[in-house]
């Protein structure tokens, strides 16, 4: 179904989804080939520690886990994301300062790149299973959501701050300016949780969040650059008829 | 800055941001089954909880 050359929301977020899924299922294959050694490993350690395996049988077996609910996970999550990238493309499009629209995807995945994986990743570093404090999961989860607002709020403050300049050098400047400050005061206010166990490998903890980076950060790039994709030829191609 | 463009989303109404909300709304219960879910949502007890842990985990979202 070819698009439009102003195409409706609903064929906007179909791409969306669309783009989402495929996204999701990439950043899945990833996650599987680089990150579950690493769960699997802190699984092994985890039940060491607990005095080998066994205890009650598990609701969902590992093998089932790290396979089909992997992909279920990060393609639905994929899925979400995507409609929720559509749904700002199409409201914020006209507000974006670019011709193009491919750069307007684009810059909407990169802001949300930035927003919701990169300052929430260097402020609560994921952690994989025998990391946490089943105690605090409640402050955690809060917080983990603070810094996901505030990281949006900051990239939108970059973009204000940088519309108030005029020279290209002054524009960066101010950008990235308002954008450390907004996350140098939400860093500092927001709670810090330490709570890695002191004999925990520090390897397998830095292989394990680089691996979670490496997923979410091929989640959002192949969102913007499929939606970008789904959405640019069809209109390409009414320009190239219509000239 | 240029200003005048053809615009290439749809005109927002009334309408467009009411539809627009409600998918938004339905996208993060998505969002939010994967990634917080413990059965209230899914109403499959922990299983669905339980069968996405790794990509939980993957995802960034704190766990447990
Ligand atoms: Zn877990």
């Amino acid at each position: 179904m070819p698009l439009s050359n102003r195409p409706g929301y609903l064929p906007l977020l179909l791409r969306g989804l669309l783009a989402g899924l495929a996204a999701g299922l990439l950043a899945g294959g990833f996650a599987y080939l680089a990150g579950e050694p690493h769960i699997n490993a802190a699984i092994a350690i985890e039940e060491a520690a607990s005095g080998g395996a066994g205890g009650e049988a598990p609701l969902v077996e590992r093998d089932i886990q790290s396979t089909v609910g992997l992909f279920l996970a990060t393609g639905l999550y994929g899925v979400a994301l995507g409609g929720i990238l559509a749904t700002a493309y199409t409201l914020l499009r006209r507000h974006l300062r670019t011709g193009s629209d491919t750069q307007a995807a684009l810059g909407l995945a990169a802001a949300a790149l930035t927003g919701i994986v990169v300052v929430p990743f260097l402020k609560y570093p994921p952690n994989p299973p025998a990391v946490g404090n089943p105690d605090t999961i409640d402050q955690r989860t809060a917080a983990y959501l603070a810094v996901l607002a505030l990281g949006l709020v900051a990239v939108w403050a970059a973009v204000l701050a940088a519309r108030t300049q005029s020279h290209q050098w002054r524009r960066a400047a101010a950008g990235t300016a308002a954008f450390l400050v907004v996350v140098g005061i939400a860093y500092t206010l927001l709670p810090t949780f330490h709570e890695v166990p002191a004999d925990f490998p520090a390897t397998l903890l830095w292989d394990f969040r680089i691996s979670s980076l490496g997923t979410q950060a091929i989640l959002w790039t192949a969102l913007g650059i499929g939606f970008a994709g789904l959405i640019t030829p069809a209109r390409q191609k009414a320009t190239v008829t219509a000239a | 800055m240029p200003k005048a463009q053809a615009l290439t989303t749809p005109a927002v109404s009334g309408k467009l941001l009411a539809t627009a909300a409600g998918f938004t709304g339905l996208m993060l219960l998505l969002a939010y089954l994967v990634a917080f879910d413990q059965g209230a949502l899914s109403q499959s007890g922990m299983y669905l909880h339980e069968l996405m842990h790794d990509g939980r985990h993957l995802l960034g979202v704190p766990c447990h």
